[in-house]
């Protein structure tokens, strides 16, 4: 038993702290906020050049085979900075499903381009009808014999405008089990029969859409992992997923609190700081109790999704996905109001962390899914 | 970063489970609060289970052989008493001012004759320690102790009162905090003595609290002339003495604590499979399920934050800000799941111990109104933000604090 950081896992906390402060400071991330595209090219070129997108792939895919945790904390500094753009859905959506599930050649086709920040990929699984359960796919892929067919809406799909490929989560078989129903497949893009819609979102930093497929044809060659057990492959993948979504929240919390903190030592009201009376105070020291708690929790769901068997890692992964991004939405909120007026400003930037919060919570199970989750392992 | 126990942890660890359960007293029921007819006997039944634990070589693992410990590392403390606070969490509490904070600080600042008269003897369940810190007028505001200690011909002359003594009726020694310089600044005036409960002069009168027990009591003393021997440090250093002891104690809670509210999570289910709402079993009800998710996270929140202020510890660090909320943690989430536990229950969570249709025989009741405590004993809620306000958010004391400190 040992949770500390190792000294190389601190220089990495480092290295991306410097990286992002000085390639995306706020000012890129509000212009970006407000961009369509949501990133540029060059910050992306700069992300994979420090071998992040390439962390968590095989070898021999010009990857680093690195442990999830530091993957983790990566993303912690990234949720820190707001960093905008498509690292979530590329990273931690596209390629990780493709590590999961993917042959060889599809391996080959996609995950060197990734590395090198080449190719950007997303995952398309919320529905109309789903609601808060990522798991509820309803769209059909029909076999024609040669081809599969794929119709229907996809809602809530991150930064496809970039996107050069996409995994679609789409039913092949009718059983209600989604475990034996659910398959994979990988769309390349543009296609002219798939059209996307850009949502106007509360959250800028990463930007969602709404997929239209019309008829889109695919081969075999396109299904990812088994046909029909696409769900069981996707869920380690969404579980981590999840985990990395809590890394992001813990550090846009963490950032929060900060702020709100700084915010409370030099603001003078009635002759005193407003951090000398203790209902601005223990608000702050709630903060420090609830970002601390979500840390530790984060931590043991990222460690579990490489070393714990795949109860306790699923377990995890759904205790830190409720906890750690209430406490993103909660703390970012608690900040405003230590911050006051000024905190309610478009011109501070808080704002833009309560709507990262509030993204990071609703985004592949809202906390009362999750909270089913476990519920569901412990008692049936 | 790892959090999962070596190989040979875990075969201690299992080891330990299997001694144990040959070790329970007898009819001792895993699983649910057990409780004793009254504090003779549930001292007693202490000081058997710790002479038993001592004798098998499970008592301070990580404290040095010469003072009767293992010459282990903290890591096996951990497993013991998560494992004890899994299983027979009550047959530890009258210990929990001895183990928690007694114990540990006359190992680091106690003298060599205090550590070998001392060590030994609590770990083997002849002394039940107290804490004689607070005060009618020094309760939060610890510092205002002021029960006066003179010297005179090599002993202490004791007088004053203490209050919300815990264990004072059945212990054996006090750790006391008192004034041996009134004209000092207020935390500078103070000592720390190790007091003998059998001396003449001491007056030890219970207080029953909420729960119907009474597990603290008004402390007087008169005259009581501890020898000069007892002092622990120097004159003058009680408060940082004491604020060590506070450390302590909070430094190992939450992996502790953890092990206990597991047992209260399985009781849990154990309940919801039970007892129904509308003739079905609660189990099934989303609201519920919402409630034990929730506490089963807050379970783990203790469990990996503990690791965590653990891992520092193990490596020869301080407890560093996240050992700062760990009192915080554990005192709060043990009042939620309480109060989860309680409303599962609808109209049977009034039906006390004894009661005909009572809940397993009114344990919740009891633990309900005594997780109301935790918030206030070792240093309240406030207390504890004050602390992480100023010391680790670096927030400003207000200014009546600041001027009151530069009066003294």
């Amino acid at each position: 038993m040992d949770v500390t950081l190792t000294r190389e896992q601190t220089e990495i906390v480092r290295q991306v702290r410097r990286f992002l402060d000085n390639e995306s400071p706020m000012k890129y991330v509000r212009a970006m906020f407000d961009d369509q595209r949501g990133f540029s090219d060059r910050l992306w070129a700069g992300i994979a050049e420090m071998g992040w997108t390439a962390m968590r792939l095989p070898e021999e895919f010009s990857g680093l085979n690195m442990p999830f945790v530091d993957l983790c904390l990566v993303l912690e500094e990234m949720g820190r900075a707001l960093l905008p753009g498509p690292f979530f859905s590329t990273v931690l959506l596209a390629a990780d499903a493709l590590v999961q599930a993917g042959t060889p050649a599809q391996k080959a086709k996609y995950l060197p381009g990734i590395a090198e920040g080449k190719i950007r990929g997303t995952l398309a699984l919320y529905e109309p009808d789903s609601g808060a359960d990522p798991g509820y796919v309803r769209m059909a892929a029909e076999f024609n014999g040669n081809e599969f067919v794929l119709s229907g809406t996809k809602l809530f799909v991150p930064d496809v405008q970039c996107a050069n490929f996409i995994v679609v989560a789409a039913r092949t078989a009718p059983a209600c089990d989604s475990t034996k129903a659910i398959s994979l497949f990988c769309v390349d893009l543009p296609d002219e029969r798939v059209s996307i819609a850009p949502l106007r979102t509360m959250d800028g930093t990463r930007k969602l859409f709404a997929v239209e497929f019309r008829d889109v044809r695919v081969g075999e060659e396109s299904v990812l992992g088994q046909l029909h057990e696409g769900w069981s492959s996707l869920r380690p993948v969404l579980q981590r997923a999840q985990v990395g979504i809590c890394a992001d929240s813990v550090g846009a919390a963490q950032k929060s609190m900060e702020m709100a903190a700084d915010y409370a030592k030099i603001r003078i009201q009635f002759d005193q700081p407003i951090g000398a009376y203790q209902a601005v105070k223990h608000r702050c020291a709630q903060m420090f109790e609830a970002v601390e708690s979500a840390r530790s929790l984060m931590y043991w769901a990222a460690w579990a999704q490489d070393e714990a068997d795949p109860q306790e890692a699923a377990l995890a992964a759904s205790s830190a996905k409720s906890y750690c991004c209430e406490v993103g939405t909660s703390v970012s909120t608690s900040a405003i109001q230590v911050l006051g007026a000024t905190g309610f400003s478009w011109e501070h930037d808080i704002h833009l962390f309560l709507k990262r919060a509030k993204a990071n919570e609703m985004v592949l199970g809202d906390p009362v899914y999750h909270r089913e989750q476990v519920a569901l392992i412990l008692a049936g | 970063m790892d959090f999962r126990l070596t190989p040979a942890q875990e075969e201690f660890g299992k080891g330990f489970t299997a001694w144990l359960e040959k070790n329970l007293p007898e009819n001792w029921d895993t699983s649910r609060h057990n409780t004793f007819d009254s504090w003779e006997k549930e001292a007693e039944a202490h000081r058997r289970f710790n002479k038993r634990l001592f004798d098998a070589g499970y008592a301070g693992m990580h404290y040095p052989k010469e003072y009767g410990g293992q010459g282990k590392t903290l890591m096996e403390e951990v497993i013991v008493l998560e494992t004890l606070a899994s299983t027979c969490f009550e047959l530890k509490i009258a210990g929990i001012i001895t183990f928690g904070m007694a114990v540990p600080t006359i190992f680091v600042c106690g003298t060599e004759e205090q550590k070998r008269e001392f060590i030994s003897k609590a770990l083997d369940g002849s002394h039940i320690w107290c804490q004689g810190f607070s005060e009618p007028n020094a309760g939060s505001d610890v510092v205002n102790v002021s029960t006066r200690a003179v010297k005179e011909n090599g002993h202490y002359i004791v007088n004053g009162q203490k209050i919300w003594t815990s264990f004072a009726h059945i212990a054996d020694y006090c750790i006391l905090l008192v004034r041996t310089d009134p004209k000092a600044p207020k935390h500078k005036g103070l000592s720390y003595l190790l007091m003998d409960m059998k001396l003449p002069g001491i007056d030890v009168r219970p207080i029953t609290q909420i729960t119907g027990a009474s597990e603290f009591n008004e402390v007087f003393m008169e005259d009581v002339r501890v020898p000069a021997e007892m002092l622990v440090g120097r004159e003058g250093d009680g408060w940082r003495i004491a604020i060590t002891t506070l450390m302590f104690e909070r430094a190992v809670g939450d992996a502790v604590m953890g092990g206990l509210f597991v047992r209260n999570i399985r009781n849990m289910i154990h309940m919801a499979r039970h007892m129904k709402r509308s003739g079905r079993p609660i189990i099934q009800d989303p609201v519920f399920r919402q409630q034990l998710a929730q506490a089963y996270i807050d379970v783990k929140i203790l469990k990996s934050h503990g690791y965590r202020a653990l891992s520092q510890l193990l490596k020869g660090g301080l407890p560093g800000p996240e050992g700062s909320i760990s009192k915080l943690l554990w005192s709060e989430s043990n009042q939620r799941i309480c109060e989860r536990a309680l409303n599962m229950q609808g109209p049977s969570s009034q039906l006390m111990r004894g009661s005909p249709w009572a809940i397993q025989d009114g344990m919740w009741q009891h633990l309900f109104l005594r997780s109301k405590g935790n918030t206030i004993e070792a240093g309240t809620s406030e207390i504890q933000r004050n602390i992480i306000g100023e010391r680790v958010l670096g927030l400003p004391k207000d200014i009546s604090r600041v001027s009151r400190q530069k009066e003294i």
